[in-house]
């Protein structure tokens, strides 16, 4: 009886809602966001964005994420999406954004984005993460570029070292610093960290044209050549600098250790200036960023993008506000300032940035022009996570020694990316 | 012996209202048809799934194009790669290592500290929960605290240095080939007080006349748990072998957060990889083939060991 009494209760109560559905079909004034954007700065830079959209009158809501990681995000959209109820958008991260649209799942903003002209002011490399057969099916809210150096300045100073214009400078820096008893390089050694310093080594042995060639196009003559070898072993040659516990560690230990001055320099991507930041650290005084010896003119960049769903008509407008929020320019500079990144558009003022970020939007500016605006191996910006994955492997076995030659090291790469095609 | 029980118990309620009888019979099954239907589904449903999958060619999402044992032969090619060793190879190896270690010495320790502490010592209330707490630590916890512990840098080896022992080296953790060692003995000293506590209650329950008589036949103390004890405690073996094997094969965090992400592809495990492959690198078919191929190696230490421990029960 009771039980009889519920279920008729519960769907009465399915029809009102029902009803109440359809009597506000018009619109919904909500936007519903899977992020990781959750600790501190970046939470913060993400909260100008919801205060956007609230004067529209759009309300947003956080799709809730457990573990907090971004890989975990990954798993619940992947299981949002296939169950049929996206959010309205997600951050996401390079090739699982051309999986989605493969897969027929993403949305279409190409309205909004030919009224306002992105196809002009988002760096043209880019846009293959962001557009499937010219259509736009997401927005980039940064990039990140992973070739820079971060230095210690007052160990710097203390060694009288000046700026490395190429690899060789480099090296004779790290001679420097060891000499003076420091650590010359902080590294944290896994494998995606010693990958992504590897695509600056690669950058600057090969050059912008040898490096498009061996990681987007996988030019099996590029991927075999000497000059690959020679990056293999200008790898090496850097393991010496590191200190003895590198294995293993996290890569906002290392920057930590060049904060503090037991270490110089640190190969790391932008988002390493958040540390600084956080330490109350600043530009130009207490650290010094420079481009990777011999990468000067390039960048090897990363992104940061909100997919945007293939959400019911209802949702639509809302989408398109948040898309529109996002690529507005007030957020893009807010945002960036604070995430350490660089604006992902290219008509943004570059006032409120410090010497880094200035030199970031320039280096995009400039790289872009001269087409040395290439995605980054490690990262999943050149090839899709299965190449990545294959890449990291192989460059991580040879930095600790498993694989024993740099003949070897080319060898395998080549096998690796084959069989992960 | 249980077929001919039921026909009896139901012949004896037969005369109370039938209804009732009836209700009685079917109330246990109806109460357990729930679990048992989601144990179907989300268990052995998905296992099938899963060993569908991997005959596919599925990468980011699930496909059903099937392409054969395509990703069985990749794995079995992977299975001997050893110079640079395959991530697989490097994954059974330390599977090998890994299970091999904490099983055995879980078992010792755990049954040694057990004996120790049956010797009707003072404070046993207190020994007790401090051996068995480790287990209350998430794996995660676990992993990193002995991970700093063992660190070269800042844990052990700096402070013995400290102590003036400057020639002391100890530093494993940060070595990919010795790391999976320290996986190891974390994994050991989270799990050795269960299995004591496992131990304990067995030596507890073991019926007092039975030491009583081996006493008046003049058994030795050593005598007595190599030959009448252990013995009889064999259920508990198989018990803490189930429980620590499955542990073993499950562990994922414990590697992780000890070795830092894998270094040099050196702290594999068919755990990380089957993940790795599934979800990072977009390979989901090569993931499920891990998987199955995990299932069947559990499966192929189990079920002769249940099987034979089952019999011996039945005769």
């Amino acid at each position: 009886m009771k039980l009889r009494s519920m279920l008729l209760a519960s769907a009465m109560a399915a029809s009102v809602a029902g009803f109440a559905a359809s009597a506000h079909a018009a619109d919904i004034k909500e936007v519903q966001m899977l992020h990781w954007w959750t600790s501190g700065g970046e939470a913060a830079a993400l909260n100008v964005l919801k205060q956007d959209l609230a004067k529209e009158g759009y309300a947003w809501k956080d799709v809730p994420v457990a573990g907090g990681g971004g890989e975990g995000a990954m798993t619940a959209l992947k299981a949002m999406v296939a169950a049929g109820n996206p959010p309205t958008a997600s951050q996401i991260l390079g090739y699982f954004a051309v999986d989605y649209a493969e897969a027929g799942k993403l949305g279409d903003i190409t309205s909004l984005a030919t009224k306002e002209g992105w196809d002009k002011v988002v760096p043209k490399a880019l846009q293959k993460f962001t557009t499937t057969n010219g259509k736009w099916d997401a927005v980039p809210v940064n990039i990140h570029s992973v070739n820079w150096v971060w230095i210690n300045k007052a160990v710097m100073d203390k060694i009288g070292g000046t700026e490395p214009k190429t690899f060789d400078d480099f090296i004779a820096l790290l001679d420097k610093a060891k000499a003076a008893g420091v650590t010359p390089l902080a590294l944290g050694g896994q494998p995606w960290q010693e990958a992504t310093m590897f695509d600056s080594v690669v950058m600057s042995t090969g050059g912008p044209d040898f490096y498009k060639k061996a990681f987007v196009d996988l030019d099996e003559s590029a991927l075999k050549s000497d000059t690959m070898k020679k990056a293999f072993d200008n790898l090496a040659k850097l393991k010496a600098y590191t200190d003895a516990n590198f294995a293993g560690r996290d890569w906002n230990l290392a920057t930590a250790m060049v904060i503090k001055g037991d270490a110089l320099v640190q190969v790391m991507g932008d988002w390493a200036k958040g540390e600084f930041k956080a330490a109350n650290k600043e530009a130009g005084k207490d650290f010094l960023c420079y481009r990777f010896p011999g990468t000067d003119g390039s960048v090897i960049y990363n992104t940061d993008m909100f997919a945007m769903f293939n959400v019911a008509a209802d949702r639509k407008a809302a989408q398109l506000a948040l898309a529109d929020a996002t690529m507005s320019i007030s957020f893009q500079s807010a945002f960036n300032v604070v995430k350490g990144s660089v604006p992902a558009r290219m008509d943004v003022p570059d006032t409120d940035f410090d010497m880094c970020g200035k030199k970031g939007i320039a280096d995009v500016k400039a790289a872009n022009d001269k087409g040395t605006f290439v995605g980054s191996m490690a990262q999943n910006y050149a090839q899709p996570p299965a190449i990545a994955g294959a890449y990291h492997d192989v460059v991580t076995k040879f930095f600790h020694g498993e694989i024993k030659t740099s003949d070897a090291a080319v060898a395998e790469l080549d096998k690796a990316l084959n069989a992960a095609k | 012996m249980t077929t001919t029980a039921a026909p009896i118990a139901a012949s004896t309620r037969q005369p109370r209202g039938s209804l009732r009888a009836r209700l009685q019979n079917i109330l246990p099954k109806l109460v357990l048809a729930p679990s048992f239907l989601l144990v179907l589904i989300f268990v052995y449903g998905f296992n099938l799934w899963t060993f569908f999958l991997s005959f596919t060619n599925s990468k980011a999402f699930s496909s059903t194009t099937l392409v054969g044992l395509a990703n069985y032969q990749k794995l079995w090619t992977w299975t001997f790669e050893t110079d640079p060793p395959s991530g697989w190879y490097t994954a059974i190896v330390n599977m090998g290592l890994f299970g091999g270690l904490y099983v055995i010495f879980c078992l010792v320790l755990g049954l040694t500290l057990a004996i120790l502490l049956d010797q009707k010592i003072r404070g046993e209330g207190i020994l007790r929960p401090i051996y068995l707490y480790p287990l209350a630590l998430s794996f995660i916890v676990t992993g990193t605290a002995w991970k700093l512990f063992l660190d070269p840098g800042i844990g052990l080896e700096k402070a013995v240095h400290l102590w003036g022992w400057t020639s002391f080296k100890f530093d494993w953790v940060v070595n990919p080939r010795m790391m999976i060692y320290c996986v190891a003995i974390a994994g050991i000293w989270a799990s050795s007080g269960f299995v004591m506590a496992l131990f304990l209650a067995g030596l507890r329950g073991i019926d007092g006349e039975i030491i009583k008589a081996a006493q008046i036949d003049g058994a030795s103390g050593f005598a007595m748990y190599r030959r009448i004890i252990i013995p009889i405690m064999r259920p508990v073996f198989l018990s803490a072998l189930i429980i620590l094997t499955h542990l073993a094969i499950k562990s994922y965090d414990l590697v992780l957060s000890v070795t830092g992400k894998n270094p040099g592809g050196a702290a594999e495990l068919p755990s990380t990889f089957m993940y790795s492959y599934t979800f990072t690198r977009n390979q989901m078919a090569v993931g499920s083939t891990s998987a199955v191929i995990m299932l069947m190696t559990i499966a192929a230490i189990m079920i002769p060991y249940l099987y034979s421990e089952l019999k011996e029960k039945n005769r």
